[in-house]
C-alpha cells in the first residue's frame, strides 16, 4: 500500500463473502493482505471460518501499520462466531474435531469491516450485532 | 509459525541449560483496563518505585516499559519478576476519539500516532514473555475480539497466562462474566486502584510461576 494512499467514499454497505476454500492453500501473509485489501475497499468482510490466532495477531499489526500509512483509515472491528458446543454431546463435539482436522476450521463466521463503517460489533456467545455508522 | 518454533526452541533450550533466575511477566490487555495500574502496584510494593503514569485517557501506555529485578516474597517464599508492561491492544485508533478528553488536535493526532506503533511493539514482545498477566476491565464485555485473540495468541505460544478482573471496586464490575467467558482459565477479581484482593492475585502469580 503506498503512503498517503485515499480511502474511497462509501456508496453503500458492501459486503464480501468469502468462502474457505478461497483461502485454504494461502499463507499467513496472504490471507492478511486479501482481507485489507478488502476492508481497505470499505467492504465488510465475512469469512467463512476463523484464522488461526498467529494471523488474527498478524491482522492486528498489519492494520496498525496501513493506521499510520492509509489516510482516513482508522482500523478495524473484527469478530468471530463459533457454533456453542459447550452442552453438545461428545459424539457432536468429535464430529466438528474430526470435520476440523479434514477440511480446516470452517464452522465459524468471521466478520472483518472498516472502523470508519462498523461502529462496533456487539458480541456474546450467542449473537453478533454490528452497528453501523 | 517460524516465530512460535523458535520460542519454543528457546524455551526447552533455557530449561535444559540454565536455571531459570527471573521471569518476565508480560501485562497484556486491552486499552484503559489497568494494566499499567496494576503494575505500578507490585513494583510500587516490592521496589518502591512506579513502572509509568497512568491516566483516563486510553492508549496513556504507548510504549513498552519493564521493571528489572522485582523481587516479591509471599508466605516465606521468594521469586524474582521482570515486569514487562505494554500498550493495550486495539484493532482501531481514531485520533477524534482523544479529543472527547480534551486533548488538542495536533496532540490527539500525536497519541494516535504512537499508540499505532505501541500496538505492534506489544504484539511483538509476546514472542519475549515467559508467563503473561491478561488484564481485563471487570465493567465491560469481556467476549470482545481482542481479548480472544490475545488469549488465543498466548495459548498458540504456550505461554502460561493468568487473567486479572480488574476495577472490582466499581459497582458494575462483574468477575463471574469474565469467568464464563474464558472458563479454561485462572481469574482473579482484583482493584489496582484499592489493592483489593491483592493476596489472592500473589497467590495466583506463584502459582502461574510456577507453570513456566
Amino acid at each position: 500500500m503506498k503512503r498517503g494512499k485515499r480511502l474511497g467514499k462509501i456508496k453503500g454497505l458492501s459486503l464480501h463473502l468469502i468462502p474457505f476454500s478461497e483461502i485454504a492453500e494461502l499463507s499467513i501473509a496472504q490471507r492478511v493482505r486479501k482481507i485489507l485489501s478488502l476492508v481497505l475497499g470499505n467492504k465488510i468482510v465475512i469469512l467463512q471460518g476463523r484464522l488461526r490466532a498467529e494471523e488474527e495477531a498478524r491482522l492486528i499489526e498489519d492494520t496498525m501499520a496501513m493506521v499510520e500509512h492509509v489516510k482516513n483509515f482508522k482500523g478495524i472491528e473484527l469478530a468471530v462466531i463459533e457454533p456453542n458446543l459447550s452442552n453438545a454431546s461428545f459424539f457432536v463435539k468429535m464430529k466438528h474435531r474430526i470435520a476440523r482436522s479434514l477440511v480446516g476450521d470452517n464452522s465459524a463466521l468471521t466478520v472483518v469491516g472498516p472502523a470508519s463503517v462498523i461502529k462496533e460489533i456487539k458480541k456474546d456467545p450467542r449473537k453478533l450485532e454490528l452497528m453501523i455508522r | 509459525m517460524i516465530r512460535i518454533l523458535k520460542n519454543f526452541s528457546r524455551r526447552i533450550l533455557r530449561s535444559i541449560f540454565r536455571r531459570r533466575e527471573k521471569l518476565k511477566i508480560g501485562f497484556y490487555g486491552p486499552p484503559n483496563a489497568g494494566k499499567t495500574s496494576l503494575a505500578n502496584r507490585i513494583c510500587k510494593d516490592w521496589t518502591g518505585e512506579e513502572i509509568g503514569p497512568v491516566s483516563n485517557v486510553p492508549h496513556e501506555t504507548r510504549k513498552v516499559q519493564t521493571k528489572e529485578e522485582v523481587k516479591i516474597e509471599y508466605k516465606g517464599k521468594s521469586l524474582t519478576f521482570k515486569i514487562v508492561d505494554t500498550p493495550g491492544i486495539a484493532t482501531k485508533i481514531d485520533y477524534e476519539d482523544f479529543l472527547k478528553y480534551g486533548l488538542k488536535k495536533s496532540e490527539a493526532k500525536r497519541r494516535a500516532k504512537e499508540a499505532t506503533k505501541g500496538i505492534i511493539e506489544a504484539i511483538q514482545w509476546l514472542d519475549d514473555v515467559d508467563a503473561v498477566i491478561v488484564v481485563l476491565d471487570a465493567t465491560q464485555n469481556p467476549y470482545s475480539q481482542v481479548n480472544i485473540t490475545i488469549i488465543g495468541n498466548l495459548v498458540a505460544r504456550k505461554i502460561p497466562v493468568l487473567v486479572v478482573a480488574n476495577k472490582i471496586d466499581l459497582k458494575k464490575a462483574s468477575v463471574k462474566k469474565v469467568q464464563n467467558a474464558f472458563p479454561e482459565y485462572e481469574v482473579v477479581g482484583i482493584s489496582a486502584k484499592t489493592g483489593e484482593n491483592m493476596d489472592e492475585f500473589y497467590e495466583s502469580l506463584f502459582s502461574l510461576a510456577k507453570k513456566t
